[in-house]
């Protein structure tokens, strides 16, 4: 009997803790959260950024169609939730995506939203619009929209040429906020018009960027801080100490490399760090217009030289990924399973045995111990370019090749990789959303302005179309990995390895949520609270 | 006199053309513009986007009609728009010009308040352990960079107080105020202390041997009235040229410290301004520096009558 007595006090006590922590979790009203950021950026405006910099501020302003659920760290199809649209359906043969749209919605003017200002946004991308957007980096996305047609205020369709189930994924990435068609292009660069749950304050260039609560925010009780303020410090120093002394409550998201991440533990054991994939990967592009790497056999050995996990160890303690072109799995929903990856030449665990085939490639190219190639490696002005740049030339030597370092400041670097004039380049690439359509049309798709290396085959091209149109996921992964696996094979753009970066916040920051496959899509903030 | 005056101010204007013509020609050698770097940055380009944006921002005008609307705006006081902001450029300029002068003027009051004493003790007290202490003193000032004596400071405050001392924009009380200038204008005023020390030892060290002053000592003046009475008062002209000299180099030191303690200031200003290309910005705001350092140095020229009767400017 006693026993029994004593279950029913713990039944009653844990009962009781529960309770308490569930009081102590809810989240509470008010506060500006105060963050540093790592730069200043352009302007205001997203659809017109290419940067993560303009994202991370400007996210909270807007909404989107639909949006990846910000709890849930890794961007998947699953995890697509309706924003701006209640609901989204697709036609039978899916070319035609409607989104009924949600009503009782404001700009921060007080102007209602209805669907011509979806139709206007997307006229916008497409260049369809008389207004026009000083840059439109993300253009390409919508080659398969023929048209957007509205029927009456709250309904709105995408009408395709063939099927494309990643148009979703698009809508989704915190690029793609939906922009009232009464601001104009300039007006949203210097003071942007929002639904979302902050209102902009003002942007002072190299100095602050101050968003405040909406207090009309159609998610009625959301969000939980009175506003947000970034601090602009470019030094990243000064930013981590002004962390470290509790001036911010929150870094600038995955702006912390892993050896800093160590400083920041030690210095400050409360606050809170998570380590994540950015889903930018540090490559090599070659220009094989032009002798030597014209010769297959020449682009192979580079390839075939690289010692991923070496890079990895130095760069990163160890704390990065080695994967194709899509971001590795488990973060990564597409990338190639570790058994496919270690077939491709190069990727295989004996590094000696690799560069010996490498070697005898660079033999049968007419080069060897006696004759080296002298080449110069071309990056830009960047730590995250140099460090890697300086490790691949080091790997090089082993294969005959001697690298010298070109170093090339960010304002020369594209027109010097666009008019060709490089022999070996060593290029980061961010993939703003985790999606095989975003990947390969962007940076291998024939003619595309982001393909450097000008890369074109037009098998994997219509590989490129029969995945980007297959429905079934399940279906579609071995397209992709198939044709991740021949992009390799092909030395498109060898993938040196996937990055990672550390977050860090003070403990009394709740509810937030690092995306793990992507850093652009992860900053609404509307139900961040600070428990202070 | 009057002649004098003239021909330096006819010579300030002559420098002043040279000078704009100089910032507006190597802003245009400099390889990129703001379009290539707009674009750079998102990684791709589209020409007639490009072609749009430069026609936009006036930069594919030739060069002789780009120089020309800029400088008569100049003149007339119309600075035209920041490429970046899209603000008026004398709107982004102005507010930082405070932050930057106050920066400027605590550096410089440091510099001459703790150097020139320091320097007439040092040479006071010549071959002394306190003079070696002051002369160790003097050439740590010079050698340790700017940036680093401020990531220093940084850390120390961090560590020893928890507190770090950078830019606070909304000062509570006037201490608060205070030390968000007095710390960086210590930290970029160090070097100039230490270079005015130095002059100013090595001038009073030479005015020291003069007969005048064993005429003062024999006269039965003080030490004190020996020295900052008869000696200093000879011995400052050289520190004085230093001191203008300093003002001018002063811009150098502070961008780093701007940087370093996240200043609003225009010397960060200007720095990022020239990694946009943002034409508008930096040949405007080069050209008030400009205006500033000329204008200080003819006020030095003309301090120097004031304290040395002997010098006289004659037509």
């Amino acid at each position: 009997m006693r026993s029994v007595w004593a279950l029913a006090a713990m039944a009653a006590l844990s009962v009781l803790t529960t309770s308490t922590t569930t009081l102590a979790g809810e989240p509470k009203q008010g506060g500006v959260l105060r963050m540093y950021h790592r730069d200043s950026p352009a302007n205001a405006s997203i659809l017109e950024g290419a940067t993560y910099s303009v994202n991370v501020p400007f996210m909270g302003v807007f909404n989107n169609l639909v949006i990846y659920d910000q709890h849930i760290a890794q961007n998947s199809p699953d995890t697509l939730r309706p924003e701006l649209a209640e609901s989204w359906s697709w036609s039978s043969d899916n070319k035609k995506l409607t989104f009924k749209l949600r009503q009782g919605v404001k700009w921060h003017d007080g102007k209602p939203f209805t669907s011509a200002d979806v139709k206007c946004s997307f006229d916008l991308l497409m260049g369809k619009s008389q207004q026009k957007l000083r840059q439109n980096p993300r253009k390409a996305w919508y080659s398969e929209v023929n048209e957007i047609t509205t029927s009456g205020d709250f309904e709105v369709s995408f009408n395709l040429k063939r099927p494309q189930p990643s148009l979703l994924a698009m809508l989704a990435s915190g690029y793609t906020p939906v922009y009232p068609c009464h601001v104009s292009p300039a007006d949203m660069r210097t003071h942007p018009i929002g639904t979302g749950p902050f209102k902009f304050v003002e942007f002072k260039a190299n100095e602050s960027i101050k968003l405040t609560r909406n207090p009309d925010y159609w998610k009625k009780g959301l969000p939980h801080l009175d506003g947000i303020e970034y601090t602009i410090i470019p030094n990243r120093s000064t930013a981590i100490l002004a962390f470290v002394a509790g001036k911010f409550d929150m870094t600038f998201p995955t702006h912390i490399t892993i050896p800093l991440l160590k400083d920041i533990k030690s210095q400050a054991p409360n606050a809170t760090c998570v380590v994540e994939p950015t889903n930018v990967s540090t490559n090599i592009i070659v220009n094989s217009t032009s002798a030597p790497f014209d010769n297959i056999d020449i682009r192979r050995a580079v390839a075939l030289a690289l010692d991923r996990k070496a890079f990895i160890d130095i760069l990163f303690e160890g704390q990065a990924d080695i994967g194709g072109t899509m971001l590795p799995p488990p973060q990564g929903i597409w990338g190639m399973p570790k058994d496919k990856l270690a077939t491709i030449p190069g990727y295989g665990p004996d590094v000696k045995a690799n560069r010996e085939e490498a070697k005898k490639l660079m033999q049968k190219a007419g080069y060897g111990p006696d004759k080296h190639l002298a080449v110069k490696v071309s990056t830009r002005n960047l730590a995250e370019y140099r460090d890697p740049a300086v490790i691949l030339i080091d790997q090089l030597k082993s294969i005959y090749i001697d690298g010298e370092l070109d170093v090339v400041e960010t304002a020369n670097w594209f027109p010097k990789v666009a008019r060709k004039d490089y022999m070996l380049g060593l290029n980061l690439t961010g993939n703003s959303v985790d999606d095989p359509d975003q990947s390969f049309y962007e940076n291998y798709s024939c003619g595309s302005e982001r393909n450097y290396t000008n890369y074109c085959n037009k098998e994997i091209e219509k590989l490129f179309d029969e995945q980007s149109q297959e429905i079934d996921i399940a279906k579609r992964k071995p397209l992709v990995w198939e044709i991740d696996k021949k992009l390799q094979e092909d030395v498109a753009r060898p993938i040196i390895f996937h990055a990672r970066a550390g977050t860090c916040w003070q403990p009394y920051v709740k509810g937030v949520t690092i995306m793990s496959n992507s850093s652009y899509n992860g900053f609404r903030y509307e139900d961040l609270w600070l428990d202070k | 006199m009057f002649a004098y005056l003239v021909r330096r101010l006819f010579l300030m204007l002559v420098t002043l053309f040279g000078i704009s013509v100089v910032i507006f020609v190597l802003l245009r050698i400099v390889p990129g513009n703001i379009v290539d770097i707009l674009f750079a940055a998102a990684g791709y380009v589209d020409p007639a986007d490009k072609a749009n944006l430069e026609k936009e921002l006036g930069i594919d005008q030739p060069l002789i009609v780009q120089y020309w609307h800029w400088i008569s705006g100049f003149l007339r006081g119309d600075f035209g728009y920041s490429y970046v902001s899209e603000k008026p450029a004398l709107q982004e300029i102005l507010p930082r010009i405070p932050i930057t002068a106050k920066l400027a003027g605590l550096a410089l009051l440091f510099s001459a308040s703790i150097g020139i004493p320091l320097g007439v003790i040092s040479a006071v007290k010549q071959g002394t352990r306190l003079d070696y202490a002051l002369r160790v003193v003097s050439l740590s000032g010079l050698s340790l960079p700017s940036f680093w004596l401020g990531l220093l400071i940084l850390t120390a405050a961090v560590a020893m107080f928890g507190q770090i001392p950078i830019f606070n924009p909304n000062p509570k009380t006037w201490l608060e105020a205070f030390a968000t200038y007095a710390v960086p204008a210590a930290a970029v005023g160090f070097r100039s202390a230490a270079l005015t020390m130095r002059i100013t030892r090595s001038s009073m060290l030479e005015v020291l041997r003069q007969d005048y002053i064993r005429t003062a000592r024999a006269k039965g003046a003080s030490e004190t009235a020996v020295n900052y009475q008869h000696a200093l008062k000879n011995a400052i002209l050289p520190v004085i040229t230093v001191i203008g000299i300093e003002a001018a180099f002063l811009i150098g030191g502070l961008i780093v410290t701007e940087t370093v303690f996240n200043i609003p200031g225009v010397a960060r200003f200007l720095v990022e301004a020239i990694r946009w290309r943002d034409y508008p910005i930096v040949q405007n705001l080069v050209m008030l520096i400009a205006v500033v350092v000329v204008v200080a140095n003819f006020t030095v020229d003309m301090l120097y009558a004031v304290f040395d009767p002997r010098i006289r400017y004659t037509d």
